[in-house]
């Protein structure tokens, strides 16, 4: 790891396809200036990316990533991290990837409590698939597969992750580009699972959840006033249907991710060149 | 070879019939003799009848047969349950002050031995011992040295406190006494010992042991009958090794966590069976495409959907071969043995990351729980090789970068196999993805790249073919004009089956097939042969469809799909009947 490591060594030499305007685009810049400022490199670090526009996030970096199957990004990431505690494992995908189609990974991630960054990339809409409903959807957002809105409530993606027992929520905003890359920052250096909801809109498919509704809506916790570490405050933020927030929403500061609960630090890809050591032992255990 | 001994301890599922039938089968092998277990089981956990079958010989066994000298019931339904295997001089052990066991009838010509299971273990110190007192009586009517049971018993309790230990001890011989004084009887069997020193396992457990020596560092699973025995093997024992094995939320789940650890530079692995399998054929598109090496292993059961999963059968290899969408080249092995579940993960971890492929290992239900004795040097560890295949590191990453400086991990070679970069090398950082892809992962569409990299991917398996062994492992008689073929457990049964048509005057020669892709050519063989004869597992023939496909000739087959595993004399009456409709035609 140099330490003159500058963000853009974080981008490849792909360039976007994605809308112009699109939230991705500042989604991204935050989360390559959050791993460089916090010490990795492209040869240290793996992002693993999900399926659909936000899922393309991986090809438009430079680093060891994998472009997963839909949904699956999360159990993706928790095998690279057991395999490589030594390496920064980041995780990203759109809010249809993580929060339907992945929705049951996504809980079991996050009590498992493995030491990486999931960064949700919702723009309340499914955008590569041009504009379904997505689980985090309004009640009443038309959309060519919800004609006169999805008539269900929203996901809300904090509160699942507070009941599966979270360390780390938070939820950013991509044209805030400081304070975006600020809160990515902090979930980089959270020990255990970092979870950050990112308001990313689509320009393209929702006319609701603009640039300028999250601008006008947003209330910014650190000016609110409010204290991550408290659980019950984090909570009546969660639950609190009437407000956009952004900022760390909850922090647990004795959590201890799971690699180190169970033991597993060392690096896996060193092998030797037949069995290990005491191999024999598993053999006379059948006598 | 020299007469054979026939156990089995039946009764209700809870209760306890698997550990009573393996701390005999232990016993056994302590004493020297080979074993070879079989179980039946339903699939609930208490009730529904279950049984514990142990064949032992001081020669080597490998099979099962339709018959049973001693048999301990634990309820009447046991006896009704091996009726057809239990023949004149039998011996049945059973407690008829038990409530249901007060009106049983012991068949004509069998030997009853009514033993007060529950009130001898009581004394003894607690009526769960029942069993162990049982196995005393066992002891005494197949003149066993209890000296042997001790030692199983210890090996089975010493954990749990000494007290513990010698009061099965002495539940044991309150057994063997009561048969003792109380029949005046003279039985058949006198179960020699011996010197040997084996060891006893089953084909999930071979299979775990192989991932471990083969330097498997992560596991991902879910639950399934009859692969969960994997994971319950490597928990506790992988992490002895530097590994870890997670308990994944579904299989989607489990074979994703595989690959991330593969993509981290692991040896990884997951196993599952039919329904698992399915959850798991996207990914595995996945794994292919980005040119993962993975070990999947399917021990199979009886299908479709949930089919009887707790019964035998040999289903899923066209789902193994053809599952998922697109085309996508991926190896299958298939041990025909227990020891050979072994050595073939070992073999399979070393193909995945040499050619850089998704490998299936494949077992089935029988091999899996089935245990079997080996002497101990047949899993020696010096003889483990581990070849991890074209790893690039700092030095040798310079030659494999694309003209603008990336590294290439699909990069178009002779061979079809592209260097490999684990994470943390410099310069090595790149894009695996299941889009297609050029030689430095990223997406594309270009027609040209589209069939070079397909291309690639598929030169693979005929660099494999070339530089692998495949043959196949040849018993019978090796002049015989008729050929059978197998593949997976039944080759145990087979090999009994052609000394009995040895016996009988029919001559084969036999091939068991260890790898369905690649595979061995079996062309010359095949015409080389007046009647080829396919024996498998299920129904439709599906590897007799492959040997069709490759020899461009048709073969008679021989499938058994009603749950069960052939049985040696089964098999051999069944080869004879088909050869002779064959010569008939
Ligand atoms: C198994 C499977 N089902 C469906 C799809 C099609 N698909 C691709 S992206 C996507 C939705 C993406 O929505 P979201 O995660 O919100 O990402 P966005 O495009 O909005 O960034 C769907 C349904 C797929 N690729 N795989
Ligand atoms: S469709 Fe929406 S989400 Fe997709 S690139 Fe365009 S703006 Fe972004």
């Amino acid at each position: 790891m140099s330490s003159d490591i500058r963000f853009t060594d974080f981008k490849s030499d792909k360039q976007p396809t994605w809308c112009p305007g699109c939230g991705d685009f500042g989604t991204m810049n935050g989360m390559m200036k959050a791993l460089a400022e916090t010490g990795n490199d492209p040869d240290n670090t793996f992002v693993v990316a999900g399926i659909g526009c936000s899922g393309k996030i991986g090809t438009y970096m430079h680093s060891y990533a994998l472009h997963g199957v839909h949904g699956r990004a999360l159990p993706v990431g928790t095998g690279v991290k057991m395999a490589r505690p030594d390496i920064e494992v980041m995780v990203a995908g759109g809010d249809g990837d993580g929060y339907s189609i992945g929705a049951g990974h996504f809980v079991h991630a996050v009590r498992r409590n493995v030491d990486m960054t999931y960064v949700v990339m919702d723009n309340r809409i499914y955008g590569l698939t041009k504009g379904q409903a997505s689980p985090t959807s309004r009640e009443d957002f038309e959309t060519s597969t919800s004609p006169e809105g999805p008539k269900q409530p929203p996901v809300n993606p904090h509160a699942l992750a507070l009941a599966s027992g979270a360390t780390f929520i938070a939820q950013s905003f991509s044209s805030d580009a400081l304070r975006h890359q600020e809160i990515i920052q902090e979930a980089i250096e959270h020990d255990g699972f970092g979870f950050v909801n990112v308001y990313s809109p689509c320009v393209t498919f929702n006319d609701v959840d603009t640039y300028d509704y999250f601008r006008d809506s947003l209330v910014d916790l650190k000016e609110a006033d409010h204290d991550p570490t408290d659980r019950e405050a984090a909570k009546d933020v969660i639950l609190d249907n009437e407000k956009e927030h952004q900022g760390v929403i909850y922090k647990d500061e004795s959590s201890v991710p799971y690699h180190e609960q169970h033991g597993v630090d060392e690096d896996m890809s060193v092998l030797p060149d037949g069995a290990p050591e005491g191999a024999t032992d598993l053999v006379r255990e059948f006598y | 070879m020299a007469a054979d001994f026939n156990w089995a301890v039946g009764g209700e599922a809870g209760d306890g019939i698997d550990s009573t039938g393996k701390i005999f089968a232990q016993a056994l092998s302590r004493a020297g003799r080979h074993v070879f277990t079989s179980k039946d089981f339903a699939s609930r956990i208490r009730g529904g009848y279950t049984a514990y079958k142990v064949r032992t010989s001081v020669d080597k066994v490998q099979s099962v047969v339709d018959r049973l000298d001693v048999l301990i019931a634990l309820t009447p339904r046991t006896i009704e349950e091996n009726l057809d295997e239990l023949h004149e001089g039998s011996v049945i052990i059973y407690d008829g002050e038990r409530t249901t066991m007060q009106d049983v009838e012991i068949p004509e010509g069998m030997i009853g031995l009514d033993v007060p299971l529950k009130s001898l273990a009581e004394e003894a110190g607690g009526a769960i011992m029942r069993n162990v007192v049982a196995l005393g009586a066992a002891c005494e009517v197949a003149e066993f040295p209890i000296e042997n049971l001790d030692s199983a018993l210890e090996k089975r309790f010493k954990d749990k406190g000494q007290k513990l230990v010698d009061n099965n001890k002495e539940a044991a011989r309150a057994g063997q006494s009561y048969v003792a004084e109380e029949y005046d009887h003279e039985f058949d069997y006198s179960l020699e010992t011996t010197d040997e020193d084996y060891v006893l396992l089953n084909g999930d457990e071979a299979i775990g042991m192989g991932a471990i020596a083969a330097g498997c560092r992560f596991y991902a699973g879910y639950p399934i009958t009859p692969a969960t025995d994997v994971m319950t093997y490597l928990t506790g024992r992988i992490e002895r090794y530097g590994g870890h094995v997670v308990q994944a939320e579904d299989e989607l789940s489990a074979i994703n966590m595989a690959l991330g650890a593969a993509r981290g530079g692991a040896r990884a692995m997951t196993a599952t069976s039919g329904p698992g399998i399915d959850l798991m054929t996207e990914t595995f598109g996945l794994i292919a495409t980005s040119e993962t090496p993975l070990v999947i292993c399917n021990v199979m059961r009886s299908g479709p959907s949930t089919g009887m999963p707790t019964k035998q059968e040999q289903g899923d290899l066209n789902q193994m071969l053809y599952g998922g969408h697109g085309e996508v080249p991926r190896f299958v092995l298939a041990p025909t043995t227990i020891d050979e579940c072994f050595w073939k993960t070992v073999e399979a971890f070393n193909l995945a990351e040499k050619y850089q492929v998704p490998v299936y290992l494949t077992a089935d239900l029988s091999m899996a729980v089935t245990e079997q004795t080996f002497s101990p040097d047949t899993f020696d560890m010096d003889e483990v090789e581990v070849d991890r295949g074209n790893v690039v590191d700092e030095t040798t990453i310079d030659d494999h970068m694309s003209e603008s400086g990336g590294f290439q991990p699909h990069e178009i070679t002779d061979d079809g196999i592209s260097p490999r970069a684990f994470p943390g090398t410099a310069d090595g950082a790149h894009m695996s993805t299941g889009l297609e892809h050029d030689e430095q992962g990223r997406r594309t569409e270009d027609t040209d790249m589209r069939v070079a990299q397909v291309d690639k991917r598929n030169r693979k398996v005929e660099t494999a073919r070339e530089r692998e062994d495949w043959s196949p492992r040849e018993f019978g008689d090796a002049d015989a004009d008729d050929l059978v073929i197998t593949w997976g457990s039944n080759e145990g049964a087979l090999a009994e089956a052609v000394d009995i048509l040895d016996e009988e005057g029919q001559d084969v020669r036999v091939l068991s097939v260890p790898y369905i892709f690649p595979r061995p050519d079996l062309s010359e063989d095949v015409a080389a042969a007046e009647t080829t004869v396919v024996v498998e597992c299920n129904e439709q023939g599906q590897f007799a469809d492959l040997v069709e496909h490759d020899v461009l000739e048709r073969v008679d087959r021989v499938n058994k799909y009603n749950g069960v595993r052939f049985k040696a004399d089964e098999l051999a009456a069944e080869i004879k009947s088909t050869l002779e409709a064959g010569v008939e035609a």
